[in-house]
């Protein structure tokens, strides 16, 4: 049944993601939900649009509310409505209400605002784990799976029907045949691992609002992924002129100088890929994020080979972003486009500032690999 | 779409119906409806009416309304509309004791459309009223196209709250023809006149003539003036004077209608949602509850009264204040010897058996709003009992907090916050402003500033109305400011007051 006012409701969203598709990306430029992520529930207000009007600031206006209080007692958080007051007649309030979230309905939101594809998964099949399921009783097996309850009943049945039960004596005695065992079976379940592999640039030219880029872009990449996959690992390389593993604290606050080569995070991530991440039982994603500026048109050589021959064979996505930095834009994403741009498993985008984050997300995230 | 009631819903509602009049409630014919939650919300992001015209913040409520909903964190129970008939809604899925309530918490709202006086000048045929607005805003989008009539009643909206809720009941403008004459006749002072030439200077003084004189220029110069007087209603005042196309001038005077038209339960929310809650606890606990509903019943009510120290219910404090009046009208606690009393101890266990207070309540519905309600019986018992308090922003701690429990100042933070439904109060002031089509206007300030960013976008939207630059007078901590926007940036200077 479609109900009349789905036009209007449609035409609303349209407006939400269309003309502004502010509140999406306002809430990614402030990035408020990194920091809530604590306990896994998130509050993102429900888009709404505030017509402006002649009116009050609310915080001069005060109110007045009921309940106990000492003078000078602060009102809980949310006491009081965020939104201006009631207008008129209109009694359903006229505020933003703010709804908690899980990271999986996040991500499912972000996946509808950006009209993300769920990802094919690859190795679906071939991944596998093994696992013991209890699922039957037998009248053999080792005694430390005895089923002591059923045994038990089965020792009651045989004892009433030989009428040997005495109910003033309840004693029940079973024998070899009454023993019951727990049966079990091996069920392969498959599994889907998924590991990022996040690289970043830390690079003299690399500066804090860059990061901030990276940061808010990874969150997410991190919450669209997790809710694709199960099993999300994630690693973080940081790099200049040589590169290092770190962990994610690091990864978002470390700023290094000199200079850059891509290289060598390439190297290491292969590193890692083989070590760790066998292409038949994960899914693997490389982030890579920089300003593009690489030392040398050689080593930048250097990284296509290496992505040609070790890390687009074995990955799902080889994601690259490029940053802009106050130094400007470098040649490396120009480069990477030129050699390996027609290749399907590689996502190339640019960001030039914080408003570019929603594009970019959906250039990395709408090939759906 | 609506269905009527089943057989089982239509015999209760014939019960409630029954004890409702048996209370002596007086309403419309009122027609119950049955919809899914869906529709509940739909008709109530339309504002309780199944038709309005096409516009994408209906979608926006609703969105609202249908997240909350799904979430678990509101539910609408009941919705009725000021018509004759009355219309009501009944949610599907609600139990019957839920209907029960809802039916008499109805019939308490019908009661006082009916009988209030803030209502007596909303049309009361407004579901047809609301329809045609819409196939006339609808013909509009077909003419002239979706985004400039959107973009339009955007724009309006951003004004709607300029009207003068009290224009339904006054004359504002004298009749211009009448004026006219009256004009004409003064327009020369000749005193009285005198019979005897030698009486002229005792019958005429020139005192007199001078002031008669004063009199007649003033007048001369407010007719050059416009408006003459300082006029509330800014959307009256745009649709008579500000260069509109058709189209805009009809999509304005519609919304227009509908400001004024919902404007009166804006000032009566208290009262009301009052009022039919006393009823429905009134009929539910005296009448109609069975006792396996009683429960379900004081779960339903309780939490439709729950109160949060931020904010005020009007629900609770509503139905509190019409029990408080009831017992005092009951008990005789009104009057010169009731206020003169200083005996606590008298006080308490004052009672004179009057039994007027049902009789009270019902005069007090006819004749009073929001304001004046609480005005005439917030009580500082009262006020202590309900633990009113007065809360404000602490710049310092960042946060909200308990200000005040002194009567005085609950009651003025109260009152404060209905004038004018708690908004900034706005005139036209003058549409010829420095003889150059400027239109100024000013707003009448009460202490509290206006938002800023706010007011500048309003006066962007002004402009595009007006076509000429708009400005406002205001005051900014304390300091006069005139708020200007001529069409390209916005200006500010300082003003003297």
């Amino acid at each position: 049944m479609t109900l009349k006012i789905h036009q209007d409701h449609s035409r609303f969203k349209q407006i939400v993601r269309g003309k502004i598709k502010a509140n999406l990306r306002k809430y990614v430029q402030k990035g408020e939900m990194i920091g809530k992520k604590g306990k896994d529930a998130i509050s993102i207000p429900i888009p709404f649009i505030d017509i402006p009007r002649f009116k009050y600031g609310h915080k001069e206006q005060g109110g007045v509310g009921q309940g106990d209080g000492e003078v000078g007692q602060q009102l809980g958080p949310g006491a009081v409505e965020p939104g201006e007051g009631k207008q008129a007649g209109q009694g359903e309030g006229d505020h933003a209400l703010e709804v908690d979230v899980t990271l999986d309905e996040l991500a499912q939101i972000l996946g509808e605002e950006l009209q993300l594809p769920n990802i094919e998964r690859r190795q679906n099949e071939r991944i596998i784990t093994q696992k013991i399921r209890y699922t039957g009783v037998n009248t053999t097996g080792p005694e430390s799976l005895r089923h002591f309850k059923r045994t038990f009943k089965q020792a009651l049945r045989r004892q009433i029907a030989a009428g040997t039960y005495d109910p003033a004596r309840p004693v029940i005695i079973p024998t070899r045949e009454d023993r019951r065992y727990r049966s079990y079976k091996l069920q392969d379940l498959p599994e889907t691992n998924a590991v990022i592999i996040y690289m970043m640039d830390v690079s003299g030219s690399m500066g804090d609002e860059q990061k901030e880029i990276v940061r808010i872009e990874s969150f997410w990449l991190d919450t669209w992924l997790r809710h694709q996959y199960k099993g999300l690992e994630a690693r973080y390389i940081i790099h200049d002129a040589v590169a290092r593993e770190v962990d994610r604290d690091t990864f978002f606050h470390t700023r290094e100088s000199g200079g850059t080569m891509i290289s060598s995070a390439y190297k290491l991530c292969r590193d890692i890929i083989l070590a760790d991440y066998p292409k038949s039982a994960w899914n693997i994603y490389p982030f890579h994020f920089s300003d593009g500026d690489n030392w040398s048109a050689d080593d930048t050589r250097q990284c296509i080979d290496m992505l040609r021959s070790d890390v687009l064979p074995n990955v799902n996505q080889f994601a690259y972003g490029q940053v802009e930095s106050p130094y400007g834009s470098g040649q490396f994403i120009k480069d990477l486009r030129e050699a390996v741009g027609d290749t399907p498993n590689v996502a190339l985008s640019e960001i030039a500032d914080k408003d570019a984050i929603y594009a970019s997300i959906k250039d990395f995230l709408g090939k759906g690999r | 779409m609506p269905k009527s009631l089943t057989p089982r819903l239509a015999a209760l509602r014939d019960e409630i119906h029954g004890y409702a009049k048996e209370f002596g409630l007086d309403f419309f014919d009122t027609r119950f409806e049955m919809v899914s939650y869906d529709e509940m919300n739909m008709v109530a992001a339309y504002g309780g009416f199944p038709t309005r015209y096409p516009h994408w913040r209906w979608g926006m409520e609703y969105e609202q309304l249908a997240k909350g909903y799904e979430y678990g964190l509101s539910k609408i129970y009941e919705l009725v509309i000021n018509n004759d008939p009355c219309y009501a809604y009944l949610m599907e899925s609600n139990p019957e004791v839920d209907q029960k309530l809802v039916m008499a918490h109805v019939y308490g709202h019908c009661d006082f459309f009916k009988n209030n006086f803030s209502f007596r000048h909303t049309n009361r045929r407004m579901i047809d009223e609301m329809a045609n607005h819409a196939t006339r805003v609808r013909r509009w989008v077909d003419k002239i196209g979706v985004e400039k009539v959107e973009d339009f009643i955007d724009r309006t909206l951003s004004l709607e709250n300029l009207i003068d809720q009290h224009a339904p009941h006054i004359r504002r403008n004298p009749d211009p023809k009448k004026a006219e004459d009256e004009l004409k006749a003064n327009e020369r002072v000749e005193g009285f006149k005198v019979g005897r030439e030698y009486m002229r200077g005792y019958i005429n003084p020139s005192e007199f003539l001078d002031s008669q004189r004063k009199k007649v220029e003033d007048e001369k110069q407010r007719a050059k003036q416009f408006p003459e007087r300082p006029q509330r209603d800014v959307l009256l005042f745009l649709l008579e004077e500000a260069p509109l196309e058709p189209w805009e001038a009809d999509i304005l005077a519609i919304l227009r209608d509908e400001a004024h038209y919902f404007a009166p339960q804006g000032q009566t929310k208290i009262m009301n949602e009052g009022w039919a809650s006393y009823w429905h606890s009134t009929i539910m606990t005296r009448r109609a509850l069975k006792d396996d509903e009683i429960i379900d019943y004081a779960d339903h009510h309780s939490g439709t009264m729950g109160t949060r120290p931020g904010a005020i219910n009007p629900y609770k404090l509503g139905i509190e204040l019409w029990r408080d009046i009831e017992e005092r009208w009951n008990k005789g606690r009104f009057g010169k010897e009731w206020d003169e009393c200083d005996d606590l101890r008298a006080r308490r266990s004052w009672d004179k058996k009057l039994g007027a207070g049902r009789e009270k309540i019902f005069e007090v519905r006819k004749h009073y709003n929001d304001i004046t309600f609480i005005d005439t019986f917030l009580t500082p018992e009262f006020a202590m009992e309900q633990k009113l308090f007065v809360y404000g922003f602490n710049d310092k701690r960042n946060s909200w907090e308990i200000l005040d429990r002194e009567f005085k100042k609950v009651k003025n933070k109260l009152l404060q916050g209905l004038t004018n439904f708690g908004q900034p109060i706005i005139e036209v002031v003058d549409g010829n402003f420095e003889n150059r089509s400027e239109l100024l206007l000013a707003h009448r300030h009460d202490g509290q500033d206006l938002k800023g960013d706010y007011a500048r976008e309003t006066l962007r939207n002004l402009q595009s109305l007006w076509r000429r630059p708009v400005n406002i007078l205001t005051r900014y901590d304390n300091k006069g400011a005139m708020l200007r926007f001529d069409g390209q940036t916005h200006s500010e200077r300082k003003v003297e007051l």
